[in-house]
This record gives structure tokens, C-alpha cells and sequence, in this order.
């Protein structure tokens, strides 16, 4: 901490640039090694390899805005998953539109699923998903405008705290159901897959992943630039003294609510965008997406990374995602669920303040400060 | 009341039961006619033939008819294709159906096999023989069941059997089955035919309704507005019954949120832990009570009924016991920083589930049900099932025990204390670490026991906890955080709202309009339903 | 447990190495002794699919070491891949893409949701393997990659409802099912046909409900209103696995036995009912193609060996085990016959192939890449078996595309020359669906 540090501190600090050049390093390489190495050559990344980095970048994207409403505005959020779906539908119900005749009916305006169910026309809310950039728009205003309204109501009646998150959570709970149901008109249980291409690119080649992959790490960095931007402005700091003590904030003039509400529509958007990139990457978007499960995972990323530090979160989501992965393959498959709770339980233990924050403390700890990095947390408040 | 389900199985019965009753009563001698033809007929294994075998058998008025359908019930009877003969497996081995001597040289011999049809015959056959019996009861379902087959053939067995019964339960019931069949009679005098519809709508059940609305439409309209009038009565009364089984349905359901919801209510309600694991506490206590049942099945089966009564205090210590370790070992490093709590129990909840899946496996375990806990009755048109009773007054006791717990023992004052203000608490000589290994470990315990009563009704598997995590949450929070009251009103309350909206919404649209609607309701009141009152701003 | 682990720390230290050798040889069919086929379990081992799955992964796992027993396959030995997808969907088409990319398998068998099966779908398109599907499902598909041994609806759902008719005088029926593709789909076919059938739209009652549903109350009062109208009543049952136990638990609790109204279900197994006490449910039915009570050789002689295998000597063994069985028996058949794993040569040397069945006769692989089956219907005995109460006298050969939906009923498969298409419209005489 630095409490008598005046200066501002830098829009990208020293971690951040190592994200950032570390990122921008990723983003270039991997899809060109992927596209330019032969399979043999010791150097090359296999697609499979590009398509789950990309996976993990936007999990990144997911995980960070997350934290930028959990750690600078205590907003705990459990029901972000919820604008990463609507996202990914968004983009899904474009991508359907793309199949055109090729579906297995052959119908040209009708998706398979609603042809299979007998549907005679498109429901009204498809259309305009044929067009791109519609289809983009909807991508941040599908999640913004659901967190615009659910905010409102609830920022403006000052639920905070656990009140909060149980109803978020029952936002993403609603939604799952909703989604599962046949008759709303978005594939149910099977939700929207077997897409064939994107702007017409197949988006099975090479060379669209490559793309894709890269516009996954260019949206995380903007993203990290976005919220660092966020949190060091005079809007941040007031985020940050909300976080602390919201009575406080509103008491010296403050509308806290709209403060907040600002930076939970920011942080939906921003978990649509991640979503919107999901979805082409691994092929499928379906309501267990919704899954309440789902958006507490996002939390246990943040918080293993380290929460309030942005790349923290970044790195929280790659790592256990990382861990995933490699947990559930081969001889550990039976074990990996002991292995990811065994992690989380000894993260909350030994690194309360997440991978990131504990290093900052240890950083802190050798020299004295140099830089305010990241916006510490203030000291755990005995239970009262 | 008898239910309705059995009436509809003895209508065969019925009308088997009343040949035989008219054949006794028209007095032709009983003939204890030859019945090897229909015993070839069980031998051929074909269940058309077995039925049809049953029949004659049930009419035969053989003196041996009778043992041979309870042996086929019973799996005992058996039959060789060469030669085509059937067999009673007894203890001492085959014995001739007819004779009853053991068989010197028996064959090799199958089972006669049962589905679905011969078990319905031989309920009817079964019937036959026990309207004579001089069980008023069992007379009373046969008249009952005639009601519903309205069968006109029946008509001069009913007037006989009318004429000769003292019984006035039995005369009622024989009466209304007169008049049921009378109504769709043709010929009948509307007088008659009013008179009929009037004892049938006095009725006022689904059985009634449907015999009304079969009275034919040539009738005349005098005769169709009295039918008319008797629906119409009948249909308001059941409006009104239906109403009222939706709201028994919503306390069943809402005391399976208070009892999935109130273990919660101390570990997070009480203590501020974002107790992610609660469901796996459920869970453990639903595997306690299979543990205990597979024991008591292996070593005394005969105390099965007891069962849950031993599985109730096992379930209550062990979940405690699991508390209390996870308490010492991890959330006590965590006190005054909730969230993350939500973060380690997360993490303990997912190695339990995998720890029970790597025991038992992953697929489902059976958990009986005790004798006491099965079968239902119904109260005017309500039906009430057993077991829901019981897990509604088990809910009940639960509660009142947990809040005799905190109001009146010592170690309840201590925990309200340590909750309420630590620091002054620890200075008071409180052993505040003791204290709250102690509060977690009930509110663990009471999850546990909650397992017992859920292993009744839901699949016990490693995914039990998951599915009323959710619901748990909302119950806590929706009633007000710290208020055990606040928990009962709310898990009561959501459950009514839920079954009231499913009859119109159906079970999906009617749970996503409740959450919806409690969303809305915690903006409305921010802290619950019981909000505690204090003088801090931020609680 | 200590075998398949053996295995795997095998597979992981030869890995590399493997790779490279093969990678340099650029053939698949290397002449190095020690090498192994590789075959891919797409199961899920945790989540809430892990309560089907785990049994189909230790299906395949005991497969395989059968097959090495007797010798293995072209000369060698097969290695089984496992991987966790743990219910997820999106972690199915990763863990495809792994299995097939990075370790190499020859073949997977895997995936039992529909969703599962459509999320990995593009990936075995993409990088040209083969699938093993073994699991009922909703037809409505044919993919060259893909070679279904589970049943389609005609398979299962018709002559289930053809039995109740003829044999219990069924005349009202309710379709109960959980809200996804399969019980959707099955229930608009039965819809069809019951109305073919002559019976009236108001003796027909629909219903669905979410997954996981446990609270019963209030469908089964409704069930049980709509039976008491005087008519012979039934329901048929697509509710998805997890529900079935309340669903089950409030029939018995509500007085509603097998002889009032009879369910007859399609996803209700030996596995299923292991965690029921099937007392009150005596003479409940279920459709398969497949039950552990049948009476064969062949039969008896698997669930030995099955028990030995799981040192478990009253596991289960139910339909999709027997699909997963005749799916890698085919496999074996089809390599040998083709005398290579490459996917190019198996799928269309799998056409035809043709393995003895567990129930005593021989199930083909059609050209529409579905097999024939014959369809048993049995009742619920009180000791958690089935007792069969009714055989097809012959196979049934699978209609993939469903002649009673409007969508498909010009549709038909065929992956053979010169057709080789999955979506052949007869009407227009083009390949890809009804469209233009």
C-alpha cells in the first residue's frame, strides 16, 4: 500500500506492459507458427493447441471483466456467465443464419432445429441476425441492456452484498431454464452448433482460427487497456471508494448507483464480446452455458489470479483453465475434481490475495514501493 | 374413501364377481365343474391363455381354483410343455394343482409367466372369491368399482344384491351404482333418470363427473339440465378441492426447502459463511441413510421400518463431524472474509462429490421406503400422500428443534452470542473457536438429517447437493439472512407460489416467474422478508 | 483400476516418441512390433452425465482387453485413451479434437447426451475420424463420420406402443417426456402414428418438464386425473435419467400402480433402476433392444465375464453397454476387413459388417450407418430386472430420417456408392435435405 504516493499511477503499470507485450507476442506467433511451420517442425502449434489458447483468451476477456466489478466495485457478481451466453447466442444466431441450405433439411431461412420441430417461420427475434453487424451491435447490447435494467432495479434499491449475488445468480438460474425450453426458439437443450462459416470464411480453416485467435488476444488487451483506463480515472477512484465504504461515497455526494451501474453495463459488455469470440472457437453455444455452476467458476479464476489486479484475473482464468485441461485427460481423468477443489481450497488458504496480489505483497515486502500497481484490497474487516 | 386407482382394478373383478353372485343366488347348484381345460390352457405359455384360463377358473367354483390363483401370484405355479401340465412348487417340491400330491417323476418346468393383463385377472379372480366372502369392505369396492364400469349387464345382479344387503354403507354404494347404470339406460323414465343424476351429483367426485357426462344426448331437457346443474356443482366443489391439493402441494414442497434450506440458514445465515458445500452435506446424510439401510438389510432385516429412525441421529452425527473438521481445517482461517469462503467450500464441495463418487460409484443408490412412509388416503377430494406427510411434520420438528436449540440450551445462548458480537463474547469466557466449530458442525448436521428425508424422494447420487443449492439460497435469502423465521415463512411461501403457478404456467415457465418475482421482491425489501433490525447502515 | 493406470503412464511416456515414429513413417500402418492402436473413450467421468457415462468408459476399457486377449487387432495391441469431458459440451468438442489430433486414435467411442454428440459432430467431420454413438436418440441424422448403435426411435418407441395397444387395450395416452430433442422428437413421431391409429387428439396428453425435475406432485395427480376418465390409459416415458427416480418414487407414493396405468419407458435401464426400490413398480414396462434378463448363451457368458472383469458380481449390464459391445465388435471386424485403421478404409468397409448381437441373433451395420436391432419390451420384476414379456420376431432396420416428421419424410441415407449421402431427398433427387 501507498498511502503517500500522490502521483497518479501509470495507465499501464510495469505488469501490465509485461501482459501486454506477453499477449501481443501470443497473438502473433502462435497463429503463425500454426500457419507457416510444417506438422513435423519442433516449433509447430497444432490447431488443436490454437483453438484452446483461443478458448482460454476469452476466458481471460470473461474473467477480467469480472474483475473489474468484483475487485474495484465489490460487486460480486454470480450471475456473469449469463451475459457471456447471451453473447455467444448473439453471435450463434448469426452464424446459423450463415448455414443457409447447407443444414441437414436444407432449408434456406429456417436453422435445423426449427424445421425439426415443425416451425413454419422465423420467430421475429432472428431477424436482422443474418446481417453482421447487426449481429455485433446485439453482441453488446443483448448483455448490456439485461445488466442496464437488472442493475437499475437492483443498484437503485441498494441490494448489496450476498443480497446480490444470490439474485444474480437466480437472474442466471431463470435464464438457463428459459433457454433450455423448446418453444423459446433457440435450440433448447442442443442449443446452436455445426456452423459452417463466418463471413464467409469456413470456420473450420486454418486460417480463420489463426484470425479468430488472433482477435481474442487483441480484444483481452483492449479490454485490459479499457478497464485500466477505468479504474485510474476519477470514475475509478470513486469505484474504488465504493467498494470500500459505499455509505461513505454516497454521504459526500455521490449517486453511487449510477456509478455502479455504469461499470456492471461496461463489465456485461465486455462478457458478451468474450462470449461473441467463444462461441466460433469451439463450435457450440447451449443454456448450460447459463449454469449457475459456470459463473462461480469465473469467480474461483479471478479470484486464484488475484482479485482488483486485472491481470490477476487474466492469468487466473488461463491457469485453471490450463489445469482443466490437462486434469481431464489420461490417467487423472477420475481425479482432476480433487485436484481443481484441492486448488481452490489451498489458493483461499495460503494465497488469500490470488497469485498476482500475492506477489505484489511479497514485491512490496522486499523494496519500497516504486510504482501503485494494482489497487490492494483493504485489510479483511473482522466478522462483527 | 377408497382410491380411486384400486376402484378402477376391481371393475373386472366386478363384473366376474357378480356372474358368480347371480349364479349363487339363482340358486343353480355350485357345479364344481372339470377344470382340466383351462389347467392346459395355463401350460401353454402364452398370457392371452393364461387370462382366459383365469377366467374359467374364477367361474368354476372348483374347490382348488383358489389356491391354484394365489400360486400363480405368487410366481409358485409352474408348468412343463411336455407333457401340458401345470404344477405347484411347494416346499416339498412339484405337487399336482388337483390332487395336491407330490408329483413322482416330475418334468422339467417354468414358470407360468405374469404381465401386466393376468395380473389384472387374477386381481378379478381374486375378487370373485372375496364378494363372497362376508366382508362388508370388500363388498363396498365392488359396488364402488361397478359404479365406474357402468356396465347395463350388471343391472339385475345390482337389484338382487340390493335387495339382499343390510349392510347400509354397502346399500348406499349399491344404489349409486344402480344409478349410474340407469342413467345411460335407454327407456328409463326421466323421473327415474333425475332421480339417478341427483345421487350421483351428491357424489361430487372425478368419478361422478364422468358418469354425468355420459348421460345421453337424446335425453330430455329436463333430463339434461339436471345433469347440467349437477356438473356444473360438481365442477365448482372441485375447483375449490383442487385449490386446496395445489396448496398441500406447496407446503410438501415448501417443507423440502425448509428442510434443504435450513442447515443453511445457520452456517450462512447465522455465521456468514458462503457455505458452498451445504449441498454435499445433504448429500452425505442421503448416503448415511443408504449406508444404514444396507446394513440393516445385510444383518436385521426385520428392522427396516426403523430404518430412518436410526439413520436420523448416524446422519446428524457424521455430517456434523464432516463440519466440524472442514470448520477446523479450513473456514475458521477464513472468518470476516466471506467471500472467500464461497471460494474454499466451492472447492470442498466438488471433492466431496467426488470423493462419494469414487466410494459408491456414480449411478444412483436405492433408499427404501419404510412401510409407515408408503401408500397415501385422502381427506374429502384431497389426496394425501404418507410420506409427504411425514417429511412436512419431519420439517416442522426439525425446526422447532433447531430453535429450542439456539433459544434455550447454553451452548445456543453461547452461539448467538459469538455471532452477535465476538470480541465481547471471547472477553465474556466464551471459547469462541470451540463455539464455532460447534455452529458449524449443526449447521452441517442439520443438512445432514434434511438427507435423510430428501433420500426419500430424490435420487441418491453424488449430484443430489447440486440440484438444491440453488433453491436453498434463495429460501435464506428471500426470508432475510440470520432469521430462522424468516427461512420457514420464505421456504413455505416459495413453495405455495410454485405449485399455485404451475397448474397455469407449467413447471418451467412457473419457476422461472418465481425467481423472476423474487428478484423484484429483494428490491423491494433489500434484506429479506425478516429483515434483522439494527442501527448499522452497513450491515 | 491398477491396469488402466499401467496403461496410461504407458501411453503418456511413449507418446512423444510414438508421435514422432509415426509422424516420420507417415503411414499408419508402421511394422514396429511394440506399437498400439489407439481407441478414444469420449465418456464423462464427473457432472451429471457421469451417472450414464462411467459405465460405458469401463464397457469399452473391458472391450479392449478382451480384444488383447485374444490377440489384439491387425497383429496388435489396442491402448485405450480416456478422457474427462465431465458433462460439458463445448469440453466434448476439445476433448475430440485432442483425442483425435494429439493422441492419434484410430476410433472413438463415446458421448451419450444429443447435445454432446452435436457439439463433437464438426470435429470429426474436420479431422475424418469415426465415432461410435450408442445410445437411443431422436434420429434425424446421418453422418459420414459417425456410425449410430443405439436405437432410433422406430426402434424402440413404436412397438412399445404397438404392444400396449394390442396387449393391455391402451386407448388414452399421455406422452411424458423431458424438455430436449429426443423426448420431442419421439413424442411428435408417436403423436403421428397413435392419430393414425385412430386415436382422437383429446385421449393424447403432452407434457414436459426441465431437467432434474423432482418435484412430481402435481404431473402425476394430472396423470393420474386424465386416467381416471374410464378409458385404458398409459404413459409413455422419455423422462432424462436423473428425474425418473422421483418421477418413480411419486407413481408408487400416489397408489398409481403397473396394472391402473402402465408407464412404458425408453430411458429407464438396469442402471437406472439399481437406484430405485422396485417394489412398487412391478409391471412397469420398459422398450430396449437390449435387456440383461435375456436368456442366451451369448448373454450369460458376457455378464460373466463382465462381473469377472468389474470384480463386481452383481454390476449391471444394460442396452447401451450392449451397443457399445456390438459397436467395437464391428470395429474390430471392419479394421481386419480393411486391413488398416485409416478412417478412408473402415467406413466404407464397415457397410455390412455384420456381429452376433446379444439376444441371440446378428445385427448388421446398414447402409445409413445405423444397425438392426430387435426390439424387446419387458416388465419391471421387483428385484430391479426386466422380465421380457414381448420380442420382435424379426430386426428392425432403422429409420434415420422419420417418415411421420414433415421435415425428413423424403429424406434418406445412404453412404454407399454412388449415392454416399446422408440427406438424399428422393423427391428431388438431390443430395442435401429438402431444400433446393
Amino acid at each position: 500500500m501507498s498511502p503517500s504516493d500522490t502521483r497518479p499511477p501509470a495507465l499501464i503499470p510495469t505488469n501490465g506492459l509485461v501482459f501486454l507485450g506477453v499477449l501481443a507476442a501470443v497473438a502473433v506467433l502462435v497463429p503463425l507458427l500454426n500457419l507457416t511451420t510444417s506438422p513435423d517442425a519442433a516449433v509447430h502449434v497444432p490447431t488443436y493447441v490454437v483453438s484452446l489458447l483461443g478458448k482460454y483468451l476469452t476466458y481471460a476477456l470473461l474473467a477480467l471483466s469480472v474483475d473489474l466489478i468484483w475487485g474495484y466495485v465489490g460487486i460480486l457478481s454470480l450471475g456473469q456467465g449469463a451475459f457471456f451466453a447471451l453473447g455467444g447466442y448473439a453471435m450463434g444466431m448469426y452464424l446459423m443464419r450463415q448455414i443457409g441450405t447447407r443444414g441437414v433439411y436444407g432449408d434456406p431461412v429456417l436453422p435445423d432445429f426449427m424445421v425439426f420441430l415443425n416451425w413454419k417461420e422465423l420467430p421475429w427475434f432472428w431477424y436482422g441476425f443474418d446481417l453482421f453487424p447487426f449481429a455485433l451491435l446485439m453482441v453488446v447490447l443483448a448483455p448490456g441492456i439485461l445488466a442496464l435494467v437488472f442493475g437499475w432495479f437492483a443498484f437503485r434499491s441498494r441490494v448489496t452484498g450476498v443480497y446480490l449475488s444470490i439474485i444474480t445468480q437466480a437472474m442466471t438460474f431463470a435464464l438457463l431454464l428459459a433457454f433450455f425450453r423448446n418453444d423459446m426458439g433457440f435450440g433448447g437443450n442442443n442449443g446452436l452448433t455445426d456452423f459452417k462459416d463466418i463471413l464467409g470464411f469456413n470456420i473450420q480453416s486454418d486460417g480463420t482460427r489463426a484470425v479468430l485467435f488472433f482477435l481474442s488476444a487483441l480484444a483481452l488487451g483492449l479490454g485490459y487497456v479499457l478497464c485500466r483506463f477505468l479504474v485510474r480515472s476519477h470514475f475509478g477512484k470513486v469505484l474504488i471508494a465504493i467498494r470500500d465504504a459505499e455509505t461513505r461515497v454516497r454521504f459526500t455526494g455521490y449517486r453511487a448507483e449510477n456509478y455502479k451501474l455504469v461499470a456492471f453495463v461496461v463489465s456485461a459488455m465486455l462478457a458478451g464480446i468474450a462470449g461473441a469470440l467463444y462461441v466460433p472457437q469451439v463450435g457450440i453455444i447451449n443454456p448450460s452455458e447459463f449454469s449457475p455452476a459456470n459463473s462461480i467458476e469465473i469467480i474461483v479464476w479471478v479470484a486464484v489470479g488475484g482479485r482488483g489486479t486485472l491481470v490477476g484475473a487474466a492469468l487466473g482464468a488461463v491457469l485453471v483453465n490450463y489445469a482443466k485441461t490437462y486434469f481431464t485427460s489420461g490417467f487423472l481423468a477420475p481425479y482432476w475434481l480433487f485436484m481443481l477443489g484441492g486448488l481452490f481450497v489451498a489458493v483461499t488458504l495460503f494465497l488469500p490475495k490470488g497469485i498476482v496480489g500475492t506477489y505484489y505483497e511479497w514485491r512490496e515486502k522486499r523494496r519500497p514501493p516504486a510504482d501503485a500497481a494494482g489497487e490492494p484490497l483493504p485489510d479483511p474487516k473482522p466478522a462483527e | 374413501m377408497i382410491s380411486s386407482a384400486r376402484l378402477r382394478r376391481l371393475s373386472c373383478a366386478l363384473l366376474l364377481a357378480l356372474c358368480g353372485l347371480c349364479g349363487a343366488l339363482f340358486s343353480q347348484p355350485a357345479v364344481a365343474q372339470d377344470i382340466s381345460s383351462p389347467l392346459a390352457q395355463l401350460a401353454t405359455d402364452s398370457y392371452a391363455d393364461t387370462e382366459a384360463a383365469l377366467g374359467a377358473l374364477a367361474l368354476s367354483g372348483s374347490p382348488a381354483a383358489a389356491g391354484i390363483v394365489s400360486a400363480l401370484a405368487d410366481g409358485k405355479l409352474v408348468f412343463s410343455a411336455v407333457p401340458r401340465q401345470v404344477f405347484l412348487r411347494t416346499e416339498a417340491g412339484l405337487v399336482d394343482p388337483l390332487t395336491l400330491q407330490p408329483v413322482a417323476d416330475p418334468p422339467a418346468v417354468k414358470p407360468v409367466r405374469v404381465n401386466n393383463r393376468v395380473r389384472r385377472a387374477i386381481e378379478a379372480a381374486n375378487g370373485t372369491l372375496s364378494l363372497v366372502s362376508p366382508d362388508p369392505a370388500r363388498r363396498l369396492e365392488a359396488a364402488t368399482a361397478v359404479a365406474r364400469s357402468r356396465d347395463t349387464a350388471a343391472l339385475p345382479a345390482l337389484d338382487l344384491a340390493l335387495s339382499k344387503e343390510a349392510d347400509p354403507k354397502v346399500k348406499t354404494a349399491l344404489t349409486l351404482a344402480r344409478a349410474s347404470i340407469v342413467m345411460g339406460q335407454p327407456g328409463v323414465s326421466d323421473a327415474e333418470r333425475i332421480a339417478a343424476i341427483g345421487l350421483v351429483g351428491a357424489e361430487g367426485n372425478q368419478d361422478a363427473l364422468a358418469i354425468l357426462q355420459g348421460v345421453p344426448a337424446e335425453s330430455s331437457p329436463a333430463v339434461k339440465q339436471a345433469a347440467a346443474d349437477a356438473i356444473a356443482g360438481i365442477e365448482r366443489s372441485l375447483a375449490m378441492w383442487s385449490m386446496a391439493q395445489n396448496v398441500w402441494y406447496g407446503l410438501s414442497l415448501g417443507s423440502v426447502l425448509l428442510l434443504a434450506a435450513i442447515g443453511l440458514a445457520i452456517t450462512f445465515g447465522v455465521m456468514g459463511v458462503i457455505n458452498m458445500a451445504h449441498g454435499e452435506m445433504v448429500m452425505l446424510g442421503a448416503y448415511t441413510t443408504f449406508v444404514v439401510q444396507d446394513a440393516i438389510r445385510t444383518y436385521n432385516p426385520g428392522l427396516f421400518d426403523w430404518s430412518l429412525i436410526i439413520a436420523i441421529p448416524l446422519a446428524f452425527l457424521f455430517t456434523g463431524l464432516i463440519g466440524v473438521i472442514i470448520e477446523r481445517t479450513v473456514i475458521r482461517f477464513l472468518y470476516g472474509r466471506a467471500l472467500e469462503t464461497l471460494l474454499a467450500t466451492w472447492g470442498i464441495s466438488l471433492i466431496l462429490q467426488q470423493a462419494i463418487r469414487t466410494i459408491f460409484g456414480p449411478t444412483n443408490r436405492e433408499v427404501g421406503a419404510p412401510s409407515w412412509m408408503s401408500g397415501s388416503f385422502d381427506i374429502g377430494q384431497l389426496a394425501i400422500t404418507s410420506g409427504r406427510l411425514w417429511i412436512i411434520v419431519f420439517a416442522i420438528l426439525v425446526f422447532v428443534a433447531l430453535l429450542a436449540t439456539l433459544r434455550m440450551t447454553r451452548i445456543g445462548l453461547e452461539m448467538r452470542a459469538v455471532t452477535q458480537n465476538r470480541r465481547m463474547a471471547a472477553s465474556m469466557g466464551i471459547r469462541t473457536n470451540w463455539v464455532d466449530a460447534m455452529t458449524f458442525g449443526l449447521g452441517s448436521g442439520i443438512a445432514g438429517i434434511a438427507g435423510v428425508a430428501l433420500s426419500q424422494i430424490d435420487n441418491v447420487s453424488p449430484n443430489l447437493g447440486q440440484s438444491y443449492i440453488i433453491d436453498s439460497f434463495l429460501v435464506v435469502v428471500f426470508g432475510g439472512v440470520g432469521n430462522l423465521w424468516g427461512t420457514l415463512v420464505g421456504a413455505m411461501s416459495l413453495g405455495i407460489a410454485n405449485k399455485l403457478l404451475e397448474p397455469y404456467a407449467g413447471a418451467v415457465l412457473g419457476k422461472i416467474a418465481l425467481l423472476v418475482i423474487v428478484i423484484l421482491f429483494i428490491q423491494k425489501r433489500p434484506r429479506g422478508l425478516f429483515a434483522l433490525k439494527g442501527r448499522s447502515i452497513e450491515a | 483400476m491398477l491396469n488402466l493406470f499401467t496403461q496410461a503412464r504407458r501411453a503418456a511416456g511413449r507418446a512423444a516418441v510414438g508421435a514422432t515414429v509415426l509422424a516420420l513413417a507417415g503411414l499408419t500402418v508402421p511394422a514396429h512390433a511394440q506399437e498400439t492402436i489407439k481407441v478414444g473413450v469420449l465418456h464423462s467421468l464427473s457432472g451429471t452425465m457421469a451417472i450414464s457415462e462411467t459405465t460405458l468408459k469401463d464397457t469399452v476399457l473391458f472391450m479392449v482387453q478382451e480384444q488383447n486377449a485374444k490377440g489384439g487387432v491387425l497383429g496388435k495391441k489396442l491402448e485405450a485413451v480416456v478422457v474427462d469431458p465431465a458433462s460439458n459440451w463445448p469440453l466434448f468438442a476439445e476433448k475430440a479434437r485432442e483425442l483425435i489430433a494429439k493422441d492419434k486414435v484410430a476410433v472413438v467411442f463415446g458421448c451419450w447426451t444429443s447435445v454432446s454428440r452435436k457439439s463433437v459432430l464438426p470435429v470429426f467431420k474436420e479431422l475424418n475420424s469415426i465415432l461410435f454413438y450408442p445410445v437411443q436418440y431422436e434420429g434425424e441424422e446421418s453422418e459420414r463420420n459417425v456410425f449410430y448403435t443405439g436405437a432410433a426411435p422406430n426402434q424402440q418407441a413404436i412397438p412399445a406402443v404397438d404392444y400396449l395397444m394390442e396387449n393391455e387395450g391402451v386407448k388414452r395416452w399421455v406422452l411424458a417426456g423431458t424438455d430436449y430433442v429426443y423426448p420431442r422428437t419421439t413424442n411428435k413421431i408417436l403423436e403421428a402414428y397413435l392419430k393414425s391409429k385412430g386415436v382422437p387428439a383429446e385421449d393424447i396428453m403432452i407434457n414436459y418438464t426441465p431437467f432434474g425435475h423432482s418435484d412430481w406432485q402435481t404431473i402425476v395427480a394430472d396423470i393420474k386425473k386424465f386416467g381416471s376418465a374410464g378409458k385404458k390409459t398409459a404413459v409413455v416415458s422419455t423422462i432424462n435419467g436423473d428425474a425418473n427416480v422421483p418421477f418413480y418414487k411419486e407413481l408408487g407414493n400416489q397408489g398409481i400402480k403397473a396394472t391402473d396405468i402402465p408407464v412404458v419407458a425408453f430411458s429407464v435401464g438396469e442402471e437406472e433402476l439399481a437406484g430405485i426400490d422396485t417394489k412398487p413398480l412391478v409391471g412397469h414396462l420398459a422398450a430396449w433392444n437390449y435387456f440383461q434378463s435375456v436368456d442366451t448363451p451369448a448373454n450369460k457368458d458376457f455378464i460373466a465375464k463382465w462381473q469377472a472383469y468389474t470384480k463386481n458380481p452383481k454390476r449391471v449390464t444394460n442396452d447401451p453397454m450392449e451397443a457399445t459391445v456390438i459397436g467395437f465388435n464391428m470395429w474390430v471386424k471392419a479394421v481386419e476387413k480393411a486391413g488398416t485403421t485409416e478412417p478412408d478404409k473402415v467406413i466404407p468397409a464397415l457397410i455390412g459388417v455384420a456381429v452376433p448381437n446379444l439376444s441371440g441373433g446378428f445385427s448388421a451395420m446398414m447402409p445409413n450407418h445405423h444397425i438392426t436391432k430387435p426390439v424387446l419390451i419387458g416388465e419391471i420384476k421387483d428385484d430391479g430386472q426386466f422380465d421380457i414379456v414381448e420380442q420382435t420376431p424379426g430386426l428392425i432396420v432403422a429409420e434415420e430420417w422419420s417418415p411421420h416428421l414433415e421435415g425428413s419424410k423424403d429424406l434418406i441415407s445412404d453412404w454407399r456408392s454412388p449415392l454416399n449421402c446422408g440427406n438424399f431427398n428422393v423427391k428431388t433427387g438431390k443430395c442435401g435435405g429438402a431444400g433446393n
